[in-house]
């Protein structure tokens, strides 16, 4: 079994409105110093097989048909 | 002229819809669900709002996924009227068939309320009947309505009048970009659009703004 990590992420541009007040929120928690936060998600993926090379193909085909909205987002595939 | 609705399961405004075409056009719309591959012959095709699969993974996108938007998308490839409303626009962004992106209100908070609507471009199927620039009011009701578009595509939008509705008078509800409440596709039968036009139909409504939209794109005299 191959082990994935796929991590989503917004586009550099894109305004964050939800990065923003977590941002805010850690301010009024004391935190000094924090700069910009930006909000993504991430996902585990199981996939069945030993190929990583067809894993890789696999799971970007995954991100860009599904996972990610590559219009706003940016995604990167990390395989254990 | 016929109309279909699109069903899918956490959708809530598809009851409205189909009241208001039925009540427009004088004859109920076909339904069709997620899983059908098929849409009968109809002139128009409404994907309703709500909240389809949860909003999980972002607004739409899941049900951009279903076999019925291969057949929305093949119908509209053939130049067959499709109107997406609220998360019906979101899914029409999602699968593709209109450019952009439906992002989380600046606000952060789920806006309902009536806003002013801007004819930005009265030179649409959808927008004949009424004129250039009018205001009109509609009802929102979302928390993702907030209109995104790279810098490329957003001047081919404004260049080419595919901006249908603006918000109007300072009420953009969710920080669209350019206030950009509805838009259409290149071939001018694909409209999405984040108010509610079927929620302002008749006088039990409180006004019939929305009345026209249907009456232009159902080629029905007013």
């Amino acid at each position: 079994m191959i082990k994935a990590r796929i991590t989503v992420t917004l586009k550099n541009g894109v305004l964050d409105p939800q990065g923003k007040a977590i941002e805010h929120a850690l301010s009024g928690l004391g935190f000094d110093g924090v700069g910009a936060v930006r909000q993504g998600k991430v996902f585990d993926v199981e996939l069945s097989g030993t190929d990583k090379g067809k894993a890789e193909t696999d799971l970007k085909a995954m991100c860009d048909k599904l996972l990610a909205n590559t219009v706003i987002e940016n995604y990167a595939v990390e395989i254990a | 002229m016929k109309s279909a609705v699109v069903l899918l399961p956490g959708l809530n405004r598809d009851r409205d819809m189909i009241a208001a075409l039925t009540k427009i056009s004088g004859q109920a719309p076909a339904t069709v669900w997620q899983t059908d591959t098929e849409i009968p012959d109809v002139d128009l095709i409404a994907i309703p709002g709500g909240f389809s699969f949860g909003d999980y993974l972002r607004c739409g996108a899941i049900a951009a996924r279903m076999p019925v938007m291969r057949a929305v998308a093949e119908k509209a490839a053939k130049g067959v009227m499709v109107i997406g409303v609220c998360n019906g626009f979101q899914i029409l962004v999602e699968a593709g068939l209109l450019p952009g992106a439906l992002m989380r209100n600046t606000s952060l908070k789920f806006v309902c309320r009536q806003v002013k609507l801007e004819i930005a471009n009265a030179n649409t199927m959808f927008t004949r009947r009424y004129q250039p620039g009018q205001i009109i009011r509609s009802p929102v009701a979302h928390h993702d309505g907030n209109y995104f578009a790279d810098a490329d595509t957003l001047a081919r939008l404004e260049g080419e009048g595919q901006v249908v509705f603006r918000y109007a008078e300072g009420t953009n509800p969710n920080g669209s970009i350019n206030d950009i409440a509805g838009i259409i596709n290149e071939r001018g039968n694909v409209l999405g659009l984040m108010p509610h036009p079927e929620n302002l139909i008749e006088a039990a409504h409180g006004g019939n703004d929305g009345r026209a939209l249907f009456e232009g794109a159902l080629g029905i005299a007013a």
